[in-house]
């Protein structure tokens, strides 16, 4: 029986309205295109302290937090940056609210060195008033900037070799934590690929260490990146985790969000266009032709405004792995819809934000990566579009970045791309010398960019959909140079789009829409023939 | 020609970084060690002497500083006339210590390392005098310097700079003439500076900077999509 979250098309369907970028744009799409809602927001925790409490009192594999404290021990917490969740929670977020607990705990049990570290890894700084927003007044004024700061991972000073895995793999992390008595990770968990062993390994290590995982050749064997089991990111980051936790003692808090990402006066931006009733059709069309209207600027800052009312729901603690196990199950819980065989083609709809553009425009190549990286990735089993299959997204484009957080992401994609597309020829030309591009470590370091190397990171996370998809076609570009450059082709329409994709032949394709935000993943079970993955 | 230096890396070079030093690398300007000197001269009427006509030349070095670096710096280097060479140079030690050392912007150090640490030559380009670029070179790890030059007569300055003179579009050709002789391709080179005045420097090079820009600057590096930071924090 098909799920309720999918749905099929008739011939009088309505139109579909999906995110292009940061307008709402309507799309027609044939008779028996299948569609993947969101499920509907799980409910969030009702006594989310409570529930703090108890994980931290009663965790997993682990003595509980208070029997690991002693007078005078030094303690870091490690924290997610704002990657997490898209986009930022409504106040209170939920790493304020255990690290409120976490510290009280702490001063009870006489415990003053206590430091405050943002996991960022490579990427941008946070900037003081977001991490006011994230911790909270009272953590931040009596914290930042001394005992609460963000990763450095180019301060080499401050950065210590842990140990290697057998495959020779080097795990770096930053000095404090590797000298602390604990660590204690306050996570987030948004999508199946954050947290475990990812939160201190990489959100605490520098370029020597991303380098074993963050290739081409481990991004094209995961199948996906959100299914932890098939991926050999997850494997080689839990690798080096192992090692981490053999060095470190570290205790693990990682918590799970609904969907909940609009507002419930919003929720008819979830719901299956042919059930809206007449007022939210009308303000369906309200947002469209607002969208449609208002400049990007102005779209982008109502966007930025309001952040997301997720629920908490579930709250987890104690050894990482035993912890992350708990977590995924109630992120799929939330997440995976069942959907039976593959499509043809997949239209993926590109939101307005990314991981890695919060509070900046999503700039080309964040589009590669929520295109070929994130939606194509968006399955476990197999993918949604059959191999060699067409991708079809909805963005304009526009050569447009945001010079503080994404001036290395500029030189990428207009000196390297046109250079070369293909991943292996960027990882071995260019990838270590523009990593040390000392003019974009220092945007890094003092200022609010990524990393240097981030943009090849970027480059890399579409590598598995680039490998596997035979093309994308952009609807709605506003110039022919960019998608190129990305190795995208154009369509005015969704119908053109769909035409190109039908190659010229008279025959007819199976569609799949996948209809994000908010985060929605499918479970593919394949019929016993005829198809790949 | 500008002072050469031995560059302290093992490896060879393939590219070199070439850093502007006031407002970049340093919060003082050319004035500050001028006027060191000025007031510690042999005795408190010499300093008086030197430090009156340094002040009559002034608003005509305020004017050159607005319309043309070169003239600026002739003008603000005839102040020297007559200093003896051992006491120039003995006195950079103090300079350095006093005036250089602490001005020098916190994260300054850790953005030449970063260049050396990715394999480039550092290259000190400033119109202030060698024998003092010289030591901050040293303190830093910079591998040479283009600096300038007195002219000296009987073991005394004469107030006049030696060509070429180190400012403006001339650190452009400077740059040029340094990579060539080293066999660098300016593609491959980056340059550094604070001032709107160093836009032709900055121009000629692969990889610009502005660092702590004035305003010009920035808009110009926004435009350019220059890297843009502030090492001032």
């Amino acid at each position: 029986m098909t799920h309720p979250s999918v749905v099929t098309l008739e011939r009088g369907s309505a139109p579909r309205v999906v995110f292009a970028g940061d307008q709402l744009i309507e799309i027609d799409l044939p008779a028996g295109t299948r569609c993947i809602y969101p499920k509907p927001p799980m409910e969030g925790l009702q006594d989310v302290d409570a529930a703090i409490r108890y994980a931290i009192n009663h965790p997993l594999g682990s003595d509980p937090l208070y029997a690991k404290l002693r007078p005078g021990m030094k303690v870091t917490i490690a924290m997610d940056d704002i990657s997490l969740p898209l986009p930022p929670m409504r106040r209170p977020d939920v790493r304020e609210r255990i690290m409120t607990i976490v510290l009280e705990l702490l001063a009870d049990y006489g415990v003053d060195d206590v430091e405050i570290i943002i996991a960022t890894s490579v990427h941008r700084r946070m900037k003081d008033w977001e991490i006011r927003h994230c911790v909270g007044d009272r953590i931040f004024d009596a914290y930042w900037p001394d005992r609460l700061y963000n990763h450095d991972a180019e301060d080499d000073s401050n950065m210590v070799e842990v140990g290697q895995t057998e495959q020779g793999e080097v795990i770096e992390l930053n000095r404090r934590a590797v000298e602390s008595d604990l660590v204690i990770y306050v996570n987030v968990n948004f999508v199946p690929m954050d947290g475990g062993h990812k939160s201190v390994t990489v959100g605490l290590c520098g370029y020597k260490s991303l380098r074993a995982h963050h290739n081409p050749s481990v991004m094209r064997n995961c199948h996906s990146y959100m299914d932890p089991s098939a991926s050999e990111l997850a494997t080689t980051v839990d690798r080096m985790g192992q090692i981490t936790n053999e060095h470190l003692d570290v205790f693990t808090i990682e918590t799970t969000v609904n969907n909940r990402m609009f507002d419930r006066n919003l929720d008819f931006l979830m719901k299956n266009e042919d059930d809206l009733n007449g007022r939210e059709r009308l303000l369906l069309k309200g947002l469209v032709e607002t969208t449609k209207r208002l400049p990007q600027g102005a779209r982008q800052a109502i966007f930025d405004r309001f952040p997301a009312p997720y629920g908490v729901t579930g709250v987890f603690a104690g050894e990482t792995e035993a912890v992350h196990k708990k977590t995924l199950e109630k992120s799929f819980d939330q997440y995976a819809v069942p959907v039976e065989g593959q499509s043809d083609v997949l239209v993926a709809p590109i939101p307005f934000i990314s991981p890695y553009n919060v509070h900046a425009y999503l700039n080309p190549l964040l589009v590669q990566v929520m295109a070929q990286g994130y939606l194509f990735n968006m399955y476990r089993g197999a993918p949604l579009v059959k191999k060699g299959g067409t991708l079809i997204i909805t963005h304009s484009c526009t050569d447009k970045f945001d010079h503080e957080q994404h001036a290395p992401y500029i030189d990428f994609v207009h000196r390297l791309l046109p250079e070369t597309r293909d991943a292996m020829e960027l990882h071995k030309r260019y990838e270590e010398k523009f990593a040390k591009n000392p003019a974009f470590i220092q945007m890094y370091r003092t200022g609010h960019a990524y990393h240097p190397v981030h943009p090849f990171y970027m480059w890399y996370w579409g590598e598995a959909g680039r490998q596997y998809l035979g093309r994308v076609i952009v609807v709605g570009a506003d110039n022919e140079y960019i998608p190129k450059l990305l190795g995208y082709e154009t369509a005015a329409t969704m119908d053109d789009a769909l035409y190109m994709a039908k190659g010229g032949e008279a025959k007819s394709l199976d569609v799949t829409l996948l209809h994000v935000p908010p985060v929605v993943m499918a479970d593919v079970s394949l019929p016993s023939s005829g198809a790949s993955g | 020609m500008e002072k050469t230096r031995k560059i302290m890396s093992a490896d060879k070079p393939q590219a070199a970084s070439y850093f502007d030093v006031d407002g970049t690398l340093i919060t003082t300007n050319l004035i500050h060690p001028t006027l060191f000197y000025l007031l510690n001269q042999s005795t408190p009427v010499q300093t008086a002497k030197r430090v009156g006509r340094a002040l009559l030349k002034a608003p005509a070095m305020s004017f050159a500083e607005m319309v043309d670096r070169r003239t600026f710096n002739e003008l603000l280097y005839s102040s020297y006339e007559g200093m003896s060479e051992d006491r120039l140079v003995v006195l950079a030690d103090e300079i350095f210590d006093t005036v250089i050392k602490v001005a020098l912007f916190p994260k300054a150090r850790d953005l030449v390392q970063k260049n050396l640490d990715s394999g480039n030559e550092v290259v000190l380009v400033s119109g202030a005098l060698d024998f003092i670029v010289s030591k901050l070179a040293d303190y830093l790890g910079a591998t040479d310097v283009i600096a300038n030059r007195l002219e000296m007569k009987d073991f005394k300055a004469t107030g006049k700079l030696l060509k070429p003179v180190v400012a403006g579009p001339e650190k452009a050709r400077l740059i040029r003439d340094h990579a060539r002789s080293k066999g660098y391709d300016l593609d491959d080179c980056y340059a550094f500076s604070d001032s709107y005045s160093d836009v032709p420097m900055l121009s000629v090079v692969g990889h610009p900077a502005a660092v702590n820009p004035d305003k010009r600057l920035a808009l110009m590096a926004k435009a350019y999509s220059w890297p843009l930071f502030d090492l001032t924090a």
